[in-house]
């Protein structure tokens, strides 16, 4: 067991993501940082999908009842175990009694805590991911509070993975703020002129950016759309159109530009114009609010070559751990 | 007023690609049955071929959307499997069984009325309510008549979405009789559980407390989605309707309201409801004939 004595900004359960149920309306949830989360698990010896901790901006203060292996990585929010700070993207040894402490991330946003055996709650359509809107998933459906006691799953000797380190040569660069995406969806509705503004704008990361959405602060979204006599059932506004589903990293504009995140919503009436790639929506849950994002367009194979590449990347951290 | 519903002819699906994960399907860009039977069909075409690395299969009301593994299927290949079924399946006549529920509303109801009032500073007629502000623009002499005309007709679950459970429904009359409103001009932070709006040409239920941007014109007392599987009617989903099911929205007194809400919060309430086999032709071709048939199994 684990308890938690602090609880910093949020800090969730999260995993690889909730499948299958996307036309009930279900998002994924899941780590936002799929490399991080991922990259965490292969430090302990766990597989890909068991669940880690997801923390923001701050992490908690924990408490550990068992001796175990344990990995942080993502944004460094300069850990301590016992008071003493502990190397990021690397597994260190852990003893019963021992209190993880954490400060705030200076450069990204979200850490991510592994354990060896994975953190054991119940999974619910085969998922522990937490989605706090309907209270599913990780510890009681919510963000992690004082007093709770997260349970571990079983695992054989893990004292092997104790200095596992990832080399600092690929950890992620969180201070990059170009964000690639691929135009389509409903980009049709822009105007030449409205796609090269929307491409070529400076987008602040908005203040109401979280696990739902991240919202963008930019010139006027309007006016790069093209004006049309609306189809039956869109509704009147240039940006609507008849409700439709949302890919996750989609971009829609609805007042202003909103990046779609593991929780969003997965449908609705504003028309969506670009998708951020999978490799860049681990980047973008990254960037700070307030800091400033470029869109850049790619083609769909540049888009799969970037995943190729980041997939490549995460393999050779798993072989070069096992 | 109409007697039939006319068929609508269909552009050719726009094939788009959402990053290297996503493929977006748009079957029409206006609203019709036409359009939304297409959708339910290709996807459950889709589903059924058991097509390898598909990750989500999800229709909507005029469009579906996949997500699949590009390491198991490129999207080029995906695209041209669609096209695929898009030119094998039969799409001229539509059938299949469709659950018929029961949604007691109680309309102009204390709780979204205060919501509605809450955010006048963000709606086109601040001077009206929501159910007025519509009856208006759509040439209904009152908020009476305008809510006879949505509890006159049932609905048919057209897309489910948003947030979980969420049915899009959309009301089974010729398009002439169908009312459209716009959504608010600045989405509300706050929306009722259970609430019943209206947006574009649809009816949505709001199965949670969250944000919103339809009109808002009553509140159900039953549930549309339970996460805990508590209700009877829950017992093989947490949601209640699947697109294609009909639903069809009774008015009902705050006496009733306040009855059936006991039940339903002591876990005792049943839904009335029945299965009916939806014959596409014939609804077509007498909507209001047909849909009495359908809503026998309720009454």
């Amino acid at each position: 067991m684990i308890q938690v004595l602090e609880t910093g900004v949020s800090t969730t359960v999260q995993d690889s993501g909730r499948y299958g149920h996307y036309h009930i309306g279900m998002p994924p949830s899941g780590a936002l940082d799929q490399f991080a989360h991922e990259a965490a698990n292969y430090l302990v010896g766990n597989d890909a999908d068991a669940a880690t901790l997801e923390m923001t901006y701050q992490g908690p203060d924990l408490l550990f009842e068992e001796d175990t292996v344990v990995a942080v990585t993502g944004a460094d929010m300069s850990h301590t175990l016992e008071g003493e700070p502990i190397p990021p993207w690397t597994a260190v040894e852990v003893e019963a009694g021992d209190t993880l402490s954490t400060g705030f991330a200076t450069e990204g946003v979200r850490s991510y805590l592994a354990v060896a055996g994975g953190i054991d709650v119940e999974p619910v359509m085969g998922s522990r991911s937490t989605y706090t809107l309907i209270g599913i998933g990780g510890f009681e459906g919510r963000a992690l509070e004082p007093d709770d006691r997260l349970p571990v799953g079983e695992h054989g000797d893990r004292s092997d993975a104790v200095g596992n380190s990832v080399d600092e040569s690929r950890w992620p660069d969180y201070t990059d703020d170009t964000i690639r995406v691929v135009m389509g969806l409903c980009a049709y509705r822009l105007s030449e002129d409205g796609r090269e503004r929307f491409l070529g704008a400076d987008w602040k990361v908005s203040d109401e950016s979280d696990r739902v959405g991240y919202r963008f602060e930019g010139p006027d979204i309007q006016d790069m759309f093209v004006e049309r006599e609306q189809p039956f059932g869109a509704g009147p506004d240039v940006t609507n159109v008849v409700d439709l589903g949302y890919p996750v990293g989609s971009i829609q504009m609805a007042g202003q530009p909103i990046a779609l995140t593991r929780d969003a919503v997965t449908g609705g009436g504003y028309a969506t114009v670009a998708t951020i790639i999978s490799p860049d929506r681990d980047a973008l849950s990254q960037c700070r609010v307030h800091s400033t994002v470029n869109f850049e367009a790619v083609d769909v194979d540049e888009a799969l070559e970037a995943r190729a590449e980041r997939d490549a990347t995460l393999e050779t951290i798993r072989e070069s751990l096992s | 007023m109409s007697a039939s519903i006319e068929r609508q002819e269909l552009p050719s699906p726009r094939y788009e690609y959402g990053g290297d994960d996503y493929v977006f399907v748009e079957l029409a860009e206006d609203m019709s049955f036409d359009a939304n039977f297409k959708a339910q069909a290709i996807t459950t075409e889709i589903r059924d071929r058991g097509i390898d690395g598909l990750v989500e299969i999800a229709p909507s009301n005029a469009s579906y959307l996949i997500q699949f593994d590009p390491g198991v299927l490129s999207p080029h290949e995906l695209i041209a499997e669609l096209k695929t079924v898009e030119s094998e399946i039969d799409l001229s006549d539509y059938q299949w069984e469709a659950e018929v529920y029961e949604i007691p509303v109680l309309y102009d109801d204390p709780w979204t009325h205060e919501t509605v009032m809450n955010f006048r500073d963000r709606h086109q007629d601040p001077d009206s309510t929501d159910l007025e502000y519509s009856a208006r623009i759509n040439g209904f002499d009152s908020a009476e008549a305008f809510i006879e005309h949505h509890a006159g007709a049932p609905h048919m679950v057209t897309m489910v979405g948003f947030v979980p459970g969420l049915p899009f429904c959309f009301q089974m009359v010729p398009r002439e009789r169908q009312v459209e409103v716009p959504k608010y001009v600045q989405p509300r932070t706050n929306t009722p559980s259970r609430a019943v709006g209206f947006g574009g040409a649809f009816t949505a239920i709001y199965p949670v407390q969250g944000a919103g941007g339809y009109q808002l014109y009553g509140r159900t007392p039953v549930e549309v989605l339970d996460v805990d599987q508590e209700l009877a009617d829950f017992e093989e989903s947490m949601v209640l309707p699947d697109p294609g099911d009909i639903l069809n929205f009774r008015r009902i007194d705050r006496a009733e309201y306040d009855a059936i809400r006991e039940e339903v919060e002591d876990g005792s309430y049943r839904y009335t409801r029945g299965s009916v086999e939806f014959l596409a032709g014939e609804f077509f071709a007498d909507p209001d004939g047909y849909n009495e048939q359908l809503l026998e199994v309720v009454r």
